[in-house]
Formats: C-alpha cells, sequence, structure tokens
C-alpha cells in the first residue's frame, strides 16, 4: 500500500516534468525536464520492484540511472560545443 | 519491532514524495531557467535519498540494501553534476538569470572589486 502511495507521487512529478518538457520555451528547459523525469523512473523501478516482489529491479534502477546521466551530459555537450568531438580530434 | 520498522519507511516514503512533488511544482511555475533548475535540482537529489533510505527500510540487512545505496551514491554524484552541466550551457549561451523586475542581470564584472593579491 505504501509503495502504491509512492509510486502515485513519482507519477504525478512525471506528469508534471512532461507538461515542463511540453511547454518549456527554451531547449534547457526541455533538457531540465528530461533529466528530472529520468532521475524519476529510476525511483519508480525501484519502488514498483518492491511492489512487485522482484528485488533485480534494483539492477535495472541502476544501470538506467547511469544511462540518464550520460545521455543528459552528451546533449549538453552537443548543445554546448555544437558537437561531439569531431572523430581523430582529441577531447580538447 | 515490524510496526515500527513499517511507520519508519511510511515516514520516509511520504516525506520523499512530498519533497519530489514541491520539485515538481517548482520546475513548473518558477519564471526562469535558473529557478527551476534550482528547483528540480535540489529535489531530486532529496526526493531520490528518502526515496531510497524508505525503501533500504524495508530491505533490511541483505543485498537488497547494498544495491539501493549504490543507486543513491550513484545519484549523490550526478544529479549534482548535470545539474551544474545543464547551468553552464544555459550560461554560455548567454542567457542570464533574470531579477524580480525582469531585468536579466548582467556578467559579475570584477574591475571594481579590490584585488584579493
Amino acid at each position: 500500500m505504501m509503495f502504491a502511495v509512492a509510486a502515485a507521487a513519482l507519477l504525478v512529478t512525471m506528469l508534471l516534468a512532461l507538461l515542463r518538457a511540453y511547454v518549456g520555451p527554451t531547449l534547457y528547459d526541455r533538457i531540465l525536464a528530461v533529466n528530472t523525469f529520468g532521475t524519476k523512473t529510476v525511483l519508480m523501478i525501484a519502488v514498483l520492484g518492491f511492489l512487485m516482489g522482484r528485488p533485480d529491479f534494483l539492477d535495472i534502477a541502476l544501470v538506467y540511472a547511469l544511462i540518464n546521466f550520460i545521455g543528459t551530459i552528451a546533449v549538453l555537450k552537443f548543445f554546448r560545443y555544437g558537437d561531439l568531438g569531431r572523430a581523430g580530434e582529441g577531447d580538447s | 519491532m515490524g510496526v515500527v520498522l513499517d511507520g519508519l519507511s511510511w515516514a520516509l516514503l511520504l516525506a520523499g514524495s512530498f519533497f519530489v512533488i514541491t520539485g515538481g511544482v517548482g520546475l513548473l511555475r518558477f519564471p526562469d531557467v535558473y529557478s527551476r533548475m534550482h528547483a528540480a535540482g535540489m529535489t531530486d537529489t532529496l526526493g531520490a535519498a528518502l526515496f531510497i533510505a524508505g525503501l533500504a527500510v524495508q530491505g533490511g540487512f541483505t543485498l537488497i540494501t547494498v544495491k539501493l545505496l549504490m543507486i543513491l551514491l550513484f545519484i549523490f554524484f550526478t544529479s549534482p553534476t548535470a545539474t551544474y552541466a545543464l547551468a553552464n550551457a544555459v550560461w554560455s549561451s548567454g542567457v542570464r538569470p533574470k531579477r524580480r523586475d525582469g531585468t536579466a542581470c548582467e556578467a559579475i564584472d570584477r574591475s571594481d572589486e579590490p584585488s584579493k593579491s
């Protein structure tokens, strides 16, 4: 029951983040909203893992946290430096 | 003993839910990117910490709690880093934080400060 309440709260926050991603005037609002959505997805996977009695969901949550971070940093690097580093050139 | 633990995880999960929802509302209602980043970034980390603590209490001293603490440790390091990278990208794209009266505050020029050397 308590996990259902936690999952509901996470769902509300995810919807708010999606709303900001839709409305967000600038590009960076959308990146922020997607990053927040990703972090909440990590928590949602963990809570659902406990809700359904599947402790192996935590590995999925951990991997999702890794991927979410790398995705956010890649998008930011692309928009900050124009590209993700030209081939054959050191990561100056 | 079970009731105390359940009550503790109830409290932690409810506190986490509260902070997560305030972060979501802050993400929507704040005027410009920087204040939204402030709201979302902070409650990301705090909400995650409370949620994972609440789940860890349910997990007890097992491998589950170790995995939960790994997730928490990772979120503690990466959530602020991602927010910093976002702020760096926003600042370098030329957007400046807005003051209450709507004027954007210019970059801080340090020419008039007494030099510290």
